[in-house]
Formats: C-alpha cells, sequence, structure tokens
C-alpha cells in the first residue's frame, strides 16, 4: 500500500474502545498538516477524507499531487497560507492509520477479518484525540466531502462545542436504499474472490479481480449517465489495452472503468474496504435524535454549509436538502445550495468555481 | 402535491364578470374614475416619485416581533433576513432558486435553502414559522394558490407584497395603447415580463375573502408615499404588502 509522504504518525496512548463494542490496543494515525497554526490555535481546518483517499489532501511543495488540491492549498478555498489544516488517515483504512492490515497487538499476527467494526462516529472519535494530541480544541471548520461530509457532520454532532463551521459536500445524514445496494454488491464481489481466502489472504495472492470489480461497480456510482455520455458516449476501446482483455470491456466507457477498478485494487486493502463501506452503511446522523433527524440536528452549534451536485445519485441533492431542512427545522444556521455539474459524485473532488466561490465564502464568514 | 392549479372554467366566475349585469352607470363612473386621475395634472409627470428602495424591508421589520421566527420565500441575498436579525434578533431562514444570489447569502452569513418554492413548501411541516415573507414575487409563480395556501400552512402569519395590476396608470396604457402594460413599475414587454401571473389588490382581498383569510394590516406605495391602506388605493396603489393570517 502506498504511503503519502511528507505524513507523521501519531501514536495514541492506551486502548482504543470502540462504538459498537470492542476494542484496538494499538492506534497509530497517520496525518499530514498544511500551514501554520496561529498562537491562538484558532485557525485549525480538519479535512475528512472519504472511503479510498489518505493523509495526502493537497501537495507539499515538491511531493506528489493531493486529492484535494482543487480546493485546499495556497489562495484555495481552504487557504493554507491562512489555515492550519490537518488530514488524518481514517481508522480502517490502510495508508498509514491502523486498519486490518495492520498487526494485533495482542497476538502479533495481522488483523485481516478479525479487525472489529468500525463507525463513523470511531473516526470522529480518532479526529477528536488527534486534535487533543496537536492542543487544537476548537476547529475553525471541518471540511469532507462524501462520506467525508458525514465526518464532517458527526464532529459536530459528537462534539459541539468543538467545531465553528462544517462544510459537508455531495453527502447526506444516511446512505440510500440505493447506495446501500451498491456497497452489498461491492462487497460481495470481494468474498467471491477465491483469493479472498475469509479475509486471510495476507502472505498470499491478495483478491485484486473482487476488489477490482467492487471498485468498477462503485466508479459508476460516483459518475452520471451526463458525464459518461459527454466523456465515451459508445465510443470503441483500445483494443491494445490490457483491459479490452477483460469480458465486454470493449468500449472506452469499459476500458475506463476496468482501469479505474484495477488501479485501486492495487493500492487498497480488500478487508479495508469491506470495513469502511460497512461503516458508510451504517451511518445515520439521524441516530442522535432517536431516529429524529431535527431533533439529533439540535444538538449543532455550528454553521453548516451544504453542497451537493445535480448530477449525483449516490448522494442525490434531495437528500441533502432533507438534511438542510432538519437543520433549517432545528433552528441551525445553514446554507445550503445545488450545484450543476456533469460530473456526479465525484465533482466534490474536482471542485469548481462555483462550489469554491461557496466554500471560500463561507470560511471568510 | 399538485403542480398546477385546476384549470377547469368557473361558469360564476363568468357570470360575475359579465357587462350585462353590472349595477347601472357603473361601468361609466368607473372608466370616468380613470380617466380623471390619468388627466390630473400631476398625472401628467413621466411617472410618479418612485417608491424608496425596498420600502417593503422597513414595515416588515416594523411588523414582525423580537424573536420571531421567520422564513423569507425568495429572500434574494439576504438582506432582509439579515436586518431582521440584527435589528430584530428573529431565527431567520430563507428559500431562494438563484444559485448566485444564495451564494450572496453566504456572505452575508445568512441562514439559506436553494429550492423552487413554486414546487410548494412541503418539506416545512404546519405552522413551523411565526411569519413567512413573501415580497415581489407572487405574482412570477407557476402556481400563485398553491404558494398562497403553503405560505399559511407553514406559517402563522403571512407577509405579501406585489405590484397591483390595477393602478390607474396599467389600466390607461391597456386602454390607451391597446397593448399589454408597459410603466415604469412594469417595465418589460409581455414577452420578456416574469409576472406570468397579474392580479390587482382586490383580487388578492377576493381570495382571502373566499378562503377564509383575514386581512391584519397593509400598506401601499401610492401616489408617490408609502402609507396604510386605504379603500381607494386598487387604483391608487402601485405596490401593495398586506400581513395576512387564517380566520
Amino acid at each position: 500500500m502506498g504511503l503519502p509522504s511528507n505524513h507523521r504518525v501519531w501514536q495514541r496512548e492506551g486502548v482504543f474502545p470502540l462504538e459498537l463494542g470492542g476494542q484496538l490496543g494499538q492506534l497509530e494515525v497517520a496525518y499530514e498538516t498544511f500551514g501554520a497554526l496561529s498562537s491562538e490555535r484558532d485557525n485549525a481546518v480538519l479535512v475528512t477524507h472519504a472511503l479510498a483517499a489518505d493523509s495526502h489532501v493537497a501537495n507539499h511543495p515538491g511531493d506528489r499531487p493531493g486529492w484535494w488540491d482543487a480546493v485546499v492549498g495556497p489562495g484555495k478555498p481552504i487557504d493554507t497560507d491562512r489555515f492550519f489544516v490537518i488530514c488524518p488517515n481514517l481508522l480502517g483504512s490502510c495508508h498509514g492509520t491502523t486498519g486490518p492490515s495492520s498487526l494485533d497487538p495482542a497476538t502479533g499476527t495481522v488483523y485481516g477479518p478479525r479487525f472489529p467494526r468500525i463507525t463513523v462516529g470511531d473516526w470522529v472519535t480518532m479526529h477528536a484525540g488527534l486534535l487533543d494530541a496537536l492542543g487544537i480544541y476548537r476547529l475553525h471548520a471541518v471540511a469532507g466531502g462524501s462520506i467525508g461530509g458525514q465526518q464532517a457532520l458527526e464532529l459536530a454532532l459528537r462534539f459541539p462545542e468543538r467545531v465553528a463551521r462544517v462544510v459537508v459536500v455531495a453527502a447526506a445524514a444516511r446512505l440510500s436504499a440505493q447506495g446501500l445496494a451498491f456497497n452489498a454488491c461491492g462487497r460481495t464481489s470481494v468474498a467471491n474472490d477465491s483469493n479472498f481466502r475469509g479475509g486471510d489472504y495476507y502472505g498470499h495472492e491478495p483478491p485484486i479481480s473482487g476488489l477490482s470489480a467492487a471498485r468498477m461497480m462503485a466508479h459508476i456510482t460516483y459518475l452520471s449517465d451526463e458525464g459518461m455520455r459527454d466523456e465515451f458516449g459508445r465510443r470503441r476501446g483500445d483494443a491494445q489495452s490490457a483491459a479490452s482483455d477483460a469480458l465486454g470491456a470493449e468500449f472506452a466507457v469499459g476500458d475506463f472503468i476496468a482501469e479505474q477498478g484495477r488501479r485501486f485494487a492495487l493500492d487498497f486493502d480488500a478487508n479495508s474496504y469491506l470495513a469502511i463501506t460497512r461503516a458508510m452503511d451504517l451511518y445515520d446522523a439521524a441516530t442522535w435524535g432517536n431516529g429524529d433527524l431535527v431533533k439529533a440536528c439540535e444538538r449543532i452549534r455550528a454553521r453548516v454549509l451544504l453542497l451537493s451536485f445535480d448530477s449525483d445519485w449516490l448522494y442525490p441533492p434531495k437528500d441533502c436538502r432533507e438534511l438542510a431542512l432538519a437543520l433549517i427545522r432545528a433552528g441551525k444556521r445553514v446554507h445550503h445550495a445545488n450545484i450543476p455539474s456533469p460530473h456526479g459524485h465525484d465533482s466534490f473532488l474536482l471542485g469548481s468555481s462555483i462550489m469554491n466561490n461557496f466554500v471560500h465564502a463561507f470560511l471568510a464568514g | 402535491m399538485p403542480r398546477f392549479d385546476d384549470p377547469r372554467i368557473d361558469p360564476d366566475l363568468l357570470a360575475e364578470r359579465d357587462l350585462e349585469k353590472l349595477p347601472p352607470g357603473l361601468f361609466e363612473w368607473r372608466v370616468a374614475e380613470v380617466v380623471n386621475i390619468a388627466r390630473r395634472p400631476t398625472a401628467r409627470k413621466p411617472k410618479d416619485a418612485p417608491a424608496p428602495a425596498r420600502w417593503q424591508d422597513d414595515i416588515i421589520v416594523n411588523e414582525i416581533p423580537r424573536g420571531a421566527s421567520v422564513l423569507d420565500l425568495g429572500c434574494g441575498d439576504g438582506e432582509l433576513l439579515e436586518r431582521l436579525e440584527k435589528e430584530r434578533g428573529v431565527r431567520g431562514h430563507g428559500v431562494e432558486i438563484d444559485l448566485d444570489t444564495v451564494l450572496g447569502a453566504v456572505r452575508r452569513g445568512v441562514s439559506v435553502l436553494h429550492a423552487d418554492l413554486g414546487q410548494g413548501l412541503h418539506w416545512f411541516p404546519d405552522q413551523c414559522f411565526d411569519y413567512v415573507v413573501l415580497e415581489e414575487t407572487l405574482q412570477t409563480l407557476q402556481n400563485p394558490r398553491l404558494v398562497l395556501t403553503e405560505l399559511l400552512r407553514v406559517g402563522r402569519r403571512g407577509i405579501v407584497s406585489f405590484p397591483n395590476f390595477a393602478h390607474w396608470r396599467v389600466i390607461v396604457d391597456l386602454v390607451a395603447h391597446g397593448r399589454m402594460p408597459v410603466t415604469a413599475r412594469l417595465p418589460f414587454p409581455w414577452y420578456a415580463s416574469e409576472n406570468i401571473h397579474p392580479f390587482s389588490l382586490q383580487d388578492l382581498l377576493d381570495w382571502a375573502d373566499a378562503s377564509g383569510v383575514r386581512l391584519v394590516s397593509g400598506h401601499s406605495h401610492a401616489d408617490g408615499a408609502v402609507r396604510l391602506l386605504r379603500p381607494e388605493d386598487n387604483l391608487h396603489a402601485e405596490e401593495v404588502l398586506v400581513v395576512l393570517e387564517r380566520k
């Protein structure tokens, strides 16, 4: 698994208890920081990443591009000349933070399928611990897209006094039934790969083909019909490409999706994929109100910016609006905008002048 | 929620408007009244003194009690809500369809939902705001009756302002030129106007009467001044602001 350059590791002391029971004997968190913390410690912005990303949210001078360079960096909406930006890799992931591919200190062997069930709440508790370690109590803002957006929301619910502004992009209070169904397909694809071995594949050939197919399916949910038509249409694929050897991948769109799946599967741990998508499925912000989202939102003290994209069908605009309405009904200050974009769910990663203007205006206020 | 009102023809409405049924002399009297106003020396000026910018906002800020909850439909960049928050300590939220304008509301720090209010307010439960405000928008909506009904379902009181299409200058322009009115207040030709549902003060009062809605108070911009609503304002008011509630 590729580790980002310039990352640091925070070693949490003691066991880390988990929301659904169980605990981790040891928790290491890979994180990166950008910009400088002010002497008042009041300019910290936590960026929370989505399923597959890592702590490398932006590039440091001279290193590789970051996954949110469109939004984070000097002079960008999350301006690293002004803000101290922190981005930790998620618990359960495989880019430096403790996850299923880490060694269980209790047994000295890899966790694998024995890695305990984790939640968005655990991620947020981890974030808060890292902030404590960095000497930051109250965030200027927390910002994230997709399940990064759900972490941002959860942080405002779990630790209301620790954040002044919340930016939730391409996310909602919960994943739709359609989204749950896609994730179930993806996990089944991983589990059905004969190399999966019930999750104990470390030291063997990993379940590349199952994970690759899972990512292919998921990647469709990140794009849109319109975007795929514009980019690929029914254009024939490159017969020479490795992807074209795969079944049915004779169209350019198939080549593209297959290549996305292959690249992902080579860089990502299958057990991490299962752990993170299960946490994504479980999340429901309404839990804080015993199923009543308005009641849950009453906990929040921060101002909230909610951005959706009109072609996003993984976290569709109406689900984002549901969250906006709950915040309004709870009497909270919320700014909601549905941004036109042909790029589906991926719009949040690509950034756009409209999205950037909203984030910039919100963080300035 | 139906998108459009049922377009059935109402025979009673047709009969009520039949010119044959007008009381004797009323038609002549009405026409003379409009001509008299139009012939006044003051009317010869190109236009009446323009309304103070956003005069409606001053009335609304006075009307809404401290600490009330307010929903502003078509809130623009949130100027009114910002004033209400600063001067009246209200809890305010806006609904706005135009994305650039929503960005303006974010810059002001005003709470705003980016949505089309023309589809109704079915996302809001009954009576969840003290006041719902609809400024200069009703006549541009596809289904004004739905929005009026929703306004008083979601809010305990509704504040509605609108251009009065029975203002004498509008009537004179239509009669004199035989074309859809173009005035300083309504400057666009028929094909470019947002005003797809023109109505008069009397129309609104009729709707209120028939719908169990009470006029709490009203103001007009008439003859160059802002004042309390008067009986003759169906001809004299260029713009009207009314506060409504269910009886």
